[in-house]
């Protein structure tokens, strides 16, 4: 009887536990992706020096002392700087990682705009300067006529 | 072709530019001898509160670039300990900062090696890269005046910093 009991608790327990153990995991390893080893330049997932060794401990204290990601991301960056994070802030300095990209692209297109309308302008304005074709004269049409008469084809 | 040459001299700035900026952002020049030291405001340690290297001008200091997680750091705390004890009163003090670790775990370390010195954490390791240090441990001593007089880009023991620390500190009692 007891047995059965203790088997039917290990049956409700086993499970919560390793779905918890799973999603402490999961939750270690999103965070793992999203911040860097600062020593290694390397984002800590794939970090294996003792300074991302310290740094993984650090982040799985806190994820079992219950703190959300961007709480643990906060804290990291108290530790480490803004130099942390995988993905710059988007405020200050660190806006202009997203900022500098668009501009650069509007700049290209502009430019590229710019370089097609100057393109087509100077091919327009060639067409103009070309001079008008003339017909073959009244004696050339009445040579060829003759030749095609002569050749019969 | 104005439009042209405009377009060329913009992209020759930008890519001059953008190599200048690679070389200054990533440029890790070791401090000269001679130079003087950066010396910027870093939480203490084992306290609250900032400290700075410039707190202690008009003494010699050792910096001393450590980490918690760094294996030979931990053969080194006691020598610079005991190497401390030994030459305080030669106007003389050992700084240790703690780059790019957790601070908690810096603390730790410290209590573990009964380290009595001074301690900053230097958490982003941007001091280290103002040194030029490219891993810890690293020493450096600076002269009074905040001037680099040696420096050692490894881990220091008794017989290094008896025979290049020493002979440059003034004997007990006088300053500078």
């Amino acid at each position: 009887m007891a047995l059965a009991v203790l088997a039917a608790l290990a049956a409700l327990i086993l499970p919560t536990a390793a779905s918890a153990a799973s999603a402490l995991r999961t939750e270690l390893n999103e965070i793992e992706s999203e911040v860097m080893c600062p020593v290694c330049g390397t984002l800590l997932e794939l970090a294996e020096s003792p300074q991302a060794t310290r740094e993984k401990a650090f982040v799985e204290k806190l994820v079992k002392q219950g703190q959300s990601k961007e709480e643990i991301k906060e804290a990291l960056v108290a530790q480490y700087g803004d130099a942390v994070l995988a993905e710059p802030k988007g405020s200050g300095f660190s806006l202009s990682a997203y900022v500098v990209p668009i501009v650069a692209f509007a700049l290209a297109v502009v430019l590229l705009a710019l370089a097609v309308w100057k393109w087509r302008k100077a091919a327009g304005s060639r067409e103009d300067r070309r001079p008008e074709v003339e017909g073959p004269s009244d004696e050339d049409r009445e040579r060829l006529d003759a030749d095609l008469a002569r050749y019969d084809l | 072709m104005r439009l042209r040459s405009v377009i060329a001299v913009f992209l020759a700035v930008a890519v001059v530019a953008f190599l200048v900026f690679g070389l200054l952002s990533k440029g890790n020049s070791r401090l000269a001898l001679g130079a003087t030291a950066p010396s910027p405001e870093l939480p203490k340690l084992d306290e609250p509160g900032k400290g700075s290297l410039r707190e202690y001008r008009g003494k010699w200091v050792l910096v001393n670039f450590w980490a918690s997680w760094c294996v030979p750091c931990r053969d080194e705390a006691p020598t610079l300990t005991k190497f401390q004890g030994e030459h305080a009163g030669r106007n003389f003090t050992v700084v240790g900062i703690d780059t790019q670790d957790i601070s908690d775990d810096g603390a730790k370390f410290a209590k573990e090696y009964g380290i009595d010195y001074p301690l900053l954490h230097d958490g982003n390791g941007e001091v280290g890269h103002e040194f030029g240090t490219t891993g810890v441990p690293e020493n450096y001593l600076l002269e009074p005046s905040g001037k680099l007089a040696w420096a050692e880009y490894g881990p220091v023991d008794a017989k290094i910093l008896e025979e290049h620390v020493a002979p440059l500190l003034p004997p007990k009692g006088k300053e500078a």
